[in-house]
Parts: structure tokens; C-alpha cells; sequence
């Protein structure tokens, strides 16, 4: 340690002021650097274009052509019944622990809709209504939740990243892909997704200042469905709303509607449009509830009266949607019923042939590790392979 | 060939490789303008500019994780973090995503990084510069771990590295920084990761270090053999994970006998498992137990007291001396 710290180079410094007066700056000393004047936080701009009862703001109606509205809406069905049917097959024993997204299903579609296939997506767990739409087929995410690492990669062509399952570990990576797109001059953008939970994790908050700082293409959705596992919003974050984060952080932020489709679509299409142009992150709180189940080993009426998630019945962001689509006269209750059938027919079928065509490749554990295996794993992986012809590891 | 400090020897291997391609790209704290705590991206900043040599936020669980990221989209990052100690900040990043990428998406994504860290004791330094805890990336499936122990060969593993295909943990040590001048040749340079070197072949006994031990091992080997006539014979490990088994049971089946030495601490450390290994290979070969030299299973002491907690020449003499002694 330098031995200046303990002494002070200017004697006159400490030279007390004469009672009752204030000592004058000295000389070569500028006033205040400090502007004393209030700060005024900043606007964190709400958005919802359809309130609860499908009532829609007629000044925001989004000019979505005909067929994308049709297809939005088939998306959230289509995410809803898959995730009852997946409920189902894992009551059966047929599907490993998974997290149920009832009722996020416009939070999930919203922040994909805008992207095209340039850009990229980062989910988090619960995402796979976004997955979907994003060309995962239903059969890999079957495979995924299932146990077969097959389901794991994204399918060639789609520029995803796989999901973490540690809370918030993701979301790191997801902003040093946007890095790289500036780095290579590219005008895309990465969607990362993760929930209010994970807003508690350094590492998150990392990923925001460095997103910041280096101007990423990133455009955050936390997804505030009310609950981490147990734990309420309000034993996770002090602050009012979570939008103020992104606040804190220098970058734009909103608060959304979540279970507000329209809303959410046109909220990320302005912060994907300015994170490609150069403007860097924005932050989106989704504001939504988690109707269901932490996972399926989880049992919420052990921490959560089942009044608290009754009005969300009444939110429900298919219905309405439906009233929208009714009230722009692109659907019916007819081809409502009809669409909801097909989506049921869908989904069994990649049931059927998830069913059919499921393996487990118990031998090729060791060969995506490295590029190329190290002569020490070599031995590790004969030994293994050894034991599998020998019939070891098998159930019978 | 010029004559170079290990310092300056990196300093080359990555202004070459970031020359050779495009996508080779540096990132850590205070590396920019600063030219890094040690000065081993000095010049790179003014030479390649901000958008390869990049300043990071004070954040090591962030630069490791931005980095794989960056990977992802196809980019080398070669990062630092300023001391290895620091290292322990980016255990998420480094276990979660650098280390298993690769296998998680079935090799859709193969990271191609390097993360540089000056590692180990002997330069006063306070609490958490002087860690050796290598142990815990050899431990960890899916990295690759190496560490030079002078100028030539720290160019040619950095570059290797650079050039390796998967995620890469390089320690530097720190001590060997400017402790000495090597010949490093001017040309582009490499040397293959996961093989050890004998650095002096002898018939009575096997010393196996790496890093900044090799000194203290160069200098006990020269006593042993001027003073006491004993034909040792030296490896220099350099690679710790994937490890060069043959080399070493080879050496082991040749001569017996066996010392380990490292930095980092005894439960569970490097010698630990090169000890298991040879056990595996070479047992029927051995006349007598395997000893390590090695610091304490204690956090590394404040600096007053760091020359009496790491292993030195007298130490090395000494634990030869025992191990020949065996009957």
C-alpha cells in the first residue's frame, strides 16, 4: 500500500473555518460538478391495445394483414392444446417433469411474431409456444421433455438457442449473440426471453449493462407471470413494476400487456426494428400470471389460494383474441370450433409419431463433447460401450 | 528469432492469429487502452480498434458468458480475466454454457474460445491474485486446460488454442511473465494440445510439473544431477486436460519412481489424478509410492508468508531424495 494514503499531501485542507463561516473555495478548485436539480426518472410507456374483456383501442388497431391474424391466433390455440396434451402424458407417465404455460400463451407468440429468420430467439423453459412457432416441431419438443437429447438442439434452419434450465443462465450468451451481429455488421436482433424470477439473478443484470453499454441488438422480455416456483412478485422485487429495471440500465423500456397479443407483437416489432437499426436494447416487462403449475412436480396449493388465480380466467388471451378476430369479421364460433379441432388432431398426431419414432441412443453420449474425442475419453467410452453389449444399464 | 518475455511471446501468437482471421476477437477488463493489467494485448488495441479489442464491463460472469455467445455466432473470442481468482466469478458461465454447449446442442454450437488468465503465486500480490485451481476445469467435462511454462511454448499453445476447435482454459503464469527471455521464433508457430514434453530424459526417477513449478523443478533437477549424480528425467505437462498418459506412464514405466509437483492445492488436484492414472498404467513398473509436492489444502496465504507456502527446490530435493530412498 502506498504510504500517502495515511497522509495528507495539503496541511491548509483540514484547517478548520472560523465559526459561523464557511470556508471560500480554494483557489483552482471549480465549483459543484454535481448538478443538485431533481432527476426525473425517466417514461416507462405502458401498452395495451385489447383490455380484458377483448374491448380494443381502436386509436392502436395494428394494421396485421388478414392471414398473419389468422395464423396468430391458430398459434395460441395450438400452444394451449399442446400443453394440455402434454399435461396429460406426463400424468401418464409418459413425459418427464415440464413447465406448464397455461395462459402465457400471448406473451409467448407476441415476442415471436415480429422476428424474421435472421434474427434469433433465446427461450427460457416455458417457452415452447414460441418455439413453435418458431419452426421447433412438436415431435422434438415431445422428444425434449421426454428425455431424448435429440430434442434438445435447435432444428437446422432455425436460429434459436437452446433453453438453460439454471434460471437466467441463458440470457448472457443470448446478448454476446447480438454482440456478434454487431460485430459482423449484421442488422438483426435477438429476442431473449426469461421470467420475473430470474430478474433476481447477477448475471441477468450483467447481461443488461453489457447489453447497454455495447449498444447489443437485444430486445429483453421478462415475462412476469407473478410467481418464481413459490415465491410471489412481490418477495422478488421491491420496485412497483419491473419495467424501471431496463430504466436503470439506460436503455427504453415498456410495460406490456401479456396476455394482450396484439400488444405484445407490436411492442417487440418497435424494439426489433430499433435494435436492427442500431438503437440498442429494450427492455419489456410482459405483464401475465401463471394459471398452472410451476412444473408437474410442483403442487401450488400448498403456497397460493386458488381465488388469486381466478380473475386470470377472465384475462384469458385467447378469448380475447376471438373476440378481435370476430369482430373483424375474420373468424367465427364455427371456424373458431373447427380451428380448435384441427389443433387437437395436430397435436395427437405428433403425439402418434413422437410415439412411433422415440429412441434413446444410449452410445452416442460421447460423441458431441469435443470435435474430436481425447484419447483418455477413447478408453472411458470403450469401457461404456463395453457394458452396453454386455447388457448393462438396460431396465430388464 | 527474437528474443522475447512470455509476456511478449503472447502478446505475438495473438496479434498473429488475430491477423490470420477476421473473427478472432479479444475481450476482457482493461485490455483496450490499458493494454491489460500485465500488458498482454499492448498495441493490439491501436493496431485492430475497439470493435476487436473490446473493454469489458467489470463483469467476469458476463465476459465469459457474452463470449460464448459470441462463439455461437461464429466468432474466436480469446478473453481475459485479469487474475484467475477472479475466475471464480464466471464458475456459472464457464460450467453452464462454455463447457457444455457444444454437447448440449449435439454440436450445432461448437465454442470456440480461449479464456487467458494469469494464475498462481510468488508476485506479492493480495488476497485472490495467486490462486492455481486448474483442478477445477480438468474436473469440469467439456474444456480443454493448458498451461505453458515459458515464452516459446506459451506462443505456440496460446495459438493452438486459438486455432482449437473446442472451448479452451489457458492459465499463465504469472510469475514466468518477464522472469525470463526465450527464442520465439517470428513465424506463425504452434504446438499440439494434450501432449507433454520430456524436457530432460533420464533413467533414475520422474519429476512431472507444469507452469511456473518447471522452474523450480529445472533448478532441482540441475543439483540432483551436479551434486548428487541422479539421472532425473523431466516432463513438462503442458497440457492438463485432455492429459498425455502414454507419455507419462511411459516415462514411469521406464524409471520407477515418481514425483509430482504443482501449485495448486493437494485433495483432489492435478497429481492426484496423475497419480490414479499411472496407478492404471504403470503400477507393475513402480519401486516405490508416488509422492506430491504440492501448496496446503489451505487458502492461499497473504503474501508475507507465500514463499514458505509454495513449493520450492529444497522441497523437490527433498521428496526425490525419499522417494529413491525406498526400499
Amino acid at each position: 500500500m502506498p504510504d500517502d494514503f495515511n497522509e495528507n499531501p495539503d496541511p491548509e485542507a483540514t484547517t478548520p473555518a472560523a465559526e459561523g463561516q464557511y470556508p471560500e473555495p480554494k483557489h483552482g478548485v471549480k465549483p459543484g460538478h454535481m448538478d443538485t436539480s431533481p432527476i426525473d426518472p425517466g417514461n416507462i410507456e405502458v401498452l395495451q391495445i385489447l383490455d380484458e374483456h377483448g374491448q380494443l383501442d381502436k386509436s392502436l388497431d395494428p394494421p396485421l394483414n388478414d392471414e398473419l391474424l389468422v395464423s396468430m391466433h391458430r398459434g395460441l390455440v395450438l400452444t394451449r392444446t399442446f400443453d394440455h396434451r402434454m399435461l396429460t402424458m406426463q400424468r401418464q407417465g409418459e413425459m418427464g417433469t415440464f413447465a406448464p404455460n397455461l395462459g402465457q400463451e400471448a406473451c409467448q407468440l407476441g415476442q415471436v411474431i415480429p422476428l424474421s429468420k435472421k434474427d434469433w430467439y433465446s427461450p427460457s423453459y416455458r417457452s415452447f409456444g414460441a418455439q413453435i412457432w418458431r419452426g421447433w416441431s412438436m415431435e422434438r419438443l415431445l422428444l425434449l421433455w421426454a428425455g431424448y437429447h435429440e430434442g434438445f438442439p435447435p432444428p437446422a434452419g432455425v436460429n434459436d438457442l437452446p433453453f438453460s434450465i439454471v434460471v437466467g443462465s441463458h440470457v448472457l450468451p443470448a446478448v454476446g449473440v447480438a454482440m456478434g451481429m454487431n460485430y459482423k455488421s449484421d442488422a438483426s436482433c435477438m429476442v431473449v426471453n426469461f421470467g420475473d424470477g430470474a430478474l433476481s439473478q447477477g448475471a441477468v443484470a450483467e447481461a443488461l449493462n453489457i447489453a447497454a453499454v455495447n449498444a447489443a441488438p437485444v430486445v429483453f422480455v421478462c415475462e412476469n407471470n407473478g410467481w418464481a416456483i413459490s415465491t410471489p412478485l412481490n418477495k422478488q422485487a421491491a420496485s412497483e413494476n419491473l419495467a424501471v429495471r431496463g430504466l436503470g440500465f439506460g436503455m427504453p423500456s415498456i410495460r406490456v400487456d401479456g396476455n394482450d397479443i396484439l400488444a405484445m407483437t407490436v411492442a417487440v416489432d418497435e424494439a426489433a426494428q430499433r435494435a436492427r437499426g442500431g438503437g440498442g436494447p429494450t427492455f419489456i416487462e410482459a405483464v401475465t400470471y401463471r394459471m398452472s403449475l410451476h412444473t408437474t412436480a410442483d403442487d401450488p396449493t400448498v403456497y397460493r389460494e386458488e381465488k388469486l388465480v381466478d380473475p386470470w380466467e377472465e384475462r384469458c388471451p385467447i378469448r380475447r383474441f376471438e373476440t378481435y378476430m370476430k369482430y373483424k369479421g375474420l373468424l367465427d364460433s364455427t371456424t373458431i370450433e373447427r380451428i380448435h379441432a384441427e389443433c387437437e388432431q395436430e397435436v395427437i398426431k405428433a403425439r402418434d409419431h413422437f410415439r412411433s419414432t422415440a429412441a434413446s441412443h444410449p452410445r452416442e453420449i460421447f460423441d458431441h463433447l469435443f470435435e474430436q474425442l481425447p484419447e483418455e475419453l477413447e478408453a472411458q467410452r470403450d469401457a461404456y460401450l463395453r457394458r452396453l453389449d454386455e447388457g448393462g444399464g438396460s431396465d430388464g | 528469432m527474437a528474443e522475447m518475455t512470455m509476456v511478449e511471446a503472447l502478446n505475438l501468437a495473438l496479434d498473429q492469429c488475430m491477423d490470420r482471421d477476421a473473427d478472432v476477437c479479444l475481450m476482457g477488463e482493461d485490455i483496450g487502452i490499458n493494454g491489460g493489467v500485465f500488458r498482454v494485448t499492448k498495441g493490439l488495441y491501436e493496431k485492430y480498434g475497439t470493435r476487436r479489442v473490446m473493454d469489458s464491463t467489470l463483469a467476469e460472469c458476463g465476459i465469459i458468458g457474452t463470449a460464448v455467445g459470441m462463439a455461437i455466432y461464429g466468432l474466436k473470442p480469446v478473453v481475459e480475466i485479469q487474475f484467475s481468482g477472479f475466475t471464480m466469478q464466471a464458475f456459472d458461465q464457464i460450467e453452464q454454457n462454455m463447457a457444455r454447449m457444444r454437447n448440449r446442442t449435439q454440436g450445432r454450437y461448437p465454442i470456440r474460445m480461449v479464456m487467458r488468465t494469469p494464475y498462481g503465486g510468488g508476485i506479492r500480490a493480495v488476497e485472490h491474485h495467486s490462486e492455481s485451481r486448474e483442478a477445477y476445469w480438468a474436473h469440469t467435462p467439456g474444456l480443454k486446460v493448458v498451461i505453458p511454462s515459458g515464452p516459446r511454448n506459451a506462443r505456440a499453445l496460446l495459438a493452438a488454442s486459438i486455432e482449437d476447435p473446442d472451448p479452451v482454459v489457458f492459465y499463465e503464469p504469472k510469475a514466468v511473465y518477464r522472469a525470463f527471455r526465450e527464442d520465439v521464433p517470428e513465424t506463425h508457430e504452434t504446438m499440439p494440445l494434450g501432449k507433454a514434453q520430456v524436457v530432460r530424459p533420464g533413467s533414475d526417477i520422474t519429476i512431472i510439473s507444469y507452469g511456473a513449478m518447471m522452474r523450480v523443478c529445472r533448478e532441482a533437477v540441475d543439483d540432483l544431477v551436479e551434486l548428487h549424480g541422479i539421472d532425473v528425467e523431466l516432463i513438462d505437462l503442458l497440457s492438463i486436460s485432455p492429459m498425455d498418459t502414454r507419455t507419462l506412464s511411459e516415462s514411469v514405466s521406464k524409471t520407477g519412481r515418481c514425483v509430482i509437483v504443482h501449485e495448486g492445492h493437494q485433495t483432489c488436484g492435478i497429481a492426484s489424478e496423475i497419480i490414479a492414472r499411472l496407478n492404471e498404467h504403470a503400477f507393475e513398473y513402480l519401486s516405490a509410492p508416488i509422492r506430491r509436492v504440492t501448496c496446503p489444502d489451505i487458502p492461499f496465504p497473504y503474501f508475507q508468508t507465500e514463499k514458505q507456502f509454495l513449493p520450492d527446490t529444497d522441497t523437490v530435493i527433498g521428496a526425490v531424495q525419499e522417494t529413491l530412498a525406498w526400499e
